[in-house]
């Protein structure tokens, strides 16, 4: 696990939420550090948006605790805890205009009708929504409601912003470009983000931290490319990135590096860092990752298969190349530079650097 | 259309089939001549006979201004209508807020206790009401008896007995239209006012309040408009006290055979009903008001 990178300002302790049988959360813990965008993630069902409601007031815990700076809130109400949250669809009222739905959090605080009118000026400035002031939210483009709808959860100056799956509801393009926008957003005002999402290309590339729960449960937390490059378990290494997993047997151990045999291919394996050696003889699961594998001409590498199947992806092809011994390796490789021909039937040669097998905590 | 011949419809319809505005006319057509036998001639003719009756001119009309009873009995009209169109509202608001913030399994249950009186005669539910209400009904005697009161209380022949009953009978009309616009309301905006800081009256008050607007205008226009021209309650529970307008018009023409004063009463009924509907027509949507509903 990472380090804590700044200050926390928000913890989840054993958090337990369960609906009937199913435990929506089943004890988690978390700090979230001031100022962090941190991620939720994990495939519907894993309990994601249920955490989040818990944060934001919405859903009542069965068991455990949640701190803000110290101040215990585990029963305090939503109005009462000052986070802004943008809700999935955006929920912009639809009896008021852009500028009112920006001020209704103001309005509610009783702020001044001048420091309203100059703060919702800021506010659609922010979000580069100024000349939208008086339409009415069903007048508005999807892209557009999700501006407001962040404008009115940080009108109010919120010490956290909560955001369920804001994107997904938007078109690839237009998700790409606010993607920019609101990691661009979250570095020029500093408020703690805390984002659920169940796309990982969304989470790997705003996050400073990324959380992966499963069932109720975290996975891993980490930062992207931390989680990318040492994912810990099966579901991890898959769900973020795609991977190829071998059934292994570990003989022996050291310096970081574990000498494992996959039938009777023996291989270099990556340890995480801090983990304790395996013992000899234990079996493990190694993950690989697609674009570690590279191909060439017969001959060139290790192993030796045959192309099954591949797809043209414009700037990355994916292959499944099958070898008697590993079985099917599905290998990603860049389209510029490929030296071989990529054909069904084809026989290939096929290999990769001792570094990129990973060894994974679950078996 | 390419061709138009003369052939009854049915005739053409057998040789070569009718057009599809062929079809739409012939079965609009039986609906279309009753209503206009039935429904709008004798209008026409009410119409003619308060400008004739007993003598040509604005006789009967001169009546609104002149007749003491008649203005008291237009001014009893629309304040019972009014007074039970707000009753309806605040508890048919009450009603349809608690079904559609009730639990699942519950909503059912409740949404037939509210259809329920619909397959009861109004005529039943009016007297229903006389046999609670009346000097030794069912409320007074068992007040009597526990001691509160030692004479019973009036609670009909006037105009309390009227609205009371009126209500319960309008109440379901109240209640349809508000339920069907506060089904389309999304829970997420009321958290999402919630998650911005306001209390819950707060969110109730700002947010959901102000969707339901088109709810109540279109259930006040329905319950407004029917209970001014509303008979059997007002009749039964006003005892001849509480004359409304439409026993007024009967009593007129029924005992005292002034046809041409009941005609003038029937289309000042009619005219004022129109005004009240186009003064609506400027807040509500009326076509999804009246016809749309649940």
């Amino acid at each position: 696990m990472s380090e804590m990178p700044i200050q926390p300002l928000l913890h989840v302790r054993e958090a337990t939420k369960r609906y009937g049988e199913v435990r929506a959360l089943d004890g988690v813990s978390l700090e979230i550090g001031d100022g962090e965008f941190l991620t939720l993630l994990g495939p519907s069902g894993s309990g994601k948006t249920t955490l989040l409601t818990a944060i934001a007031g919405f859903t009542e815990l069965d068991a455990g605790s949640l701190t803000l700076g110290g101040t215990e809130i585990t029963q305090m109400p939503p109005d009462k805890r000052d986070f802004g949250m943008v809700f999935q669809g955006y929920a912009l009222f639809p009896t008021m205009t852009v500028a009112k739905n920006i001020a209704f959090p103001l309005k509610i605080r009783k702020w001044s009708r001048a420091d309203i009118d100059r703060r919702v000026k800021e506010c659609l400035a922010l979000v580069q929504m100024e000349d939208y002031a008086e339409r009415m939210p069903s007048q508005l483009s999807g892209g557009q409601q999700q501006r407001v709808a962040l404008a009115r959860a940080l009108s109010f100056h919120p010490k956290v912003l909560l955001l369920d799956e804001p994107l997904s509801a938007l078109d690839k393009k237009l998700r790409a470009d606010l993607q920019w926008e609101l990691k661009d957003l979250h570095r020029k005002i500093g408020v703690t983000f805390i984002y659920v999402t169940h796309d990982q290309e969304e989470a790997l590339s705003m996050s400073d931290r990324i959380v992966i729960l499963e069932s109720g449960r975290i996975q891993q937390i980490g930062e992207p490319d931390e989680l990318y490059a040492h994912p810990r378990t099966s579901f991890v290494a898959d769900f973020l990135g795609k991977s190829n997993f071998f059934e292994v047997t570990v003989r022996g151990a050291g310096a970081g590096q574990v000498t494992c045999t996959a039938g009777e291919v023996e291989m270099q394996v990556q340890q995480r860092n801090g983990a304790a050696a395996p013992a000899a003889g234990r079996t493990a699961r190694v993950a690989l990752r697609p674009e570690r594998v590279r191909l060439g001409p017969c001959g060139s590498e290790r192993f030796s298969g045959t192309i099954r199947q591949h797809s043209y992806l414009g700037e990355r092809s994916q292959v499944i190349v099958e070898n008697e011994a590993l079985g099917r390796v599905l290998v990603s490789c860049p389209t510029w530079k490929s030296q071989v021909e990529l054909r069904q039937g084809q026989p290939i040669s096929f290999g990769w650097d001792d570094d990129a097998p990973i060894l994974l905590d679950d078996a | 259309m390419t061709t138009t011949t003369i052939d009854p419809p049915a005739a053409a319809a057998a040789r070569r089939g009718l057009s599809d505005r062929g079809w739409y006319w012939l079965f609009v057509a039986p609906a279309l001549i009753a209503m206009v036998v039935f429904y709008i001639w004798p209008l026409v003719q009410i119409f003619g006979i308060s400008f004739t009756e007993p003598e040509f001119g604005l006789g009967n009309y001169a009546a609104l201004v002149e007749s003491r009873p008649i203005q008291t009995s237009l001014v009893i009209t629309f304040r019972v209508a009014a007074v039970t169109t707000l009753l309806c509202l605040v508890l048919g608001y009450m009603v349809s807020y608690a079904i559609y913030n009730a639990q699942h399994r519950m909503v059912g249950v409740m949404l037939a206790l509210v259809l329920l009186p619909f397959w009861i005669s109004v005529l039943i539910r009016s007297f229903a009401w006389i046999v609670l209400l009346g000097r030794s009904g069912v409320v007074n005697d068992s007040l009597i008896a526990l001691g509160l009161i030692e004479k019973p209380i009036a609670m009909m022949h006037n105009e309390f007995g009227v609205v009371l009953a009126m209500v319960h009978v309008m109440l379901p009309f109240a209640v349809l239209p508000m339920m069907a616009n506060m089904k389309g309301i999304n829970r997420a905006y009321v958290d999402a006012a919630r998650g911005l800081g306001a209390s819950e009256f707060g969110a109730f008050w700002h947010v959901y309040l102000p969707q339901t607007k088109p709810g109540i205008l279109s259930a006040a226009l329905l319950v407004f408009v029917l209970s001014l021209g509303f008979y059997i309650t007002p009749a039964l529970l006003g005892g001849g006290r509480v004359l409304m307008i439409s026993e007024y018009i009967t009593y007129q023409i029924q005992e005292l055979l002034r046809w041409g004063v009941g005609s003038m009463l029937s289309v000042t009924l009619l005219v004022m009903t129109a005004v009240v509907i186009l003064a609506a027509a400027r807040f509500v949507n009326l076509r999804k008001a009246l016809l749309e509903r649940g």
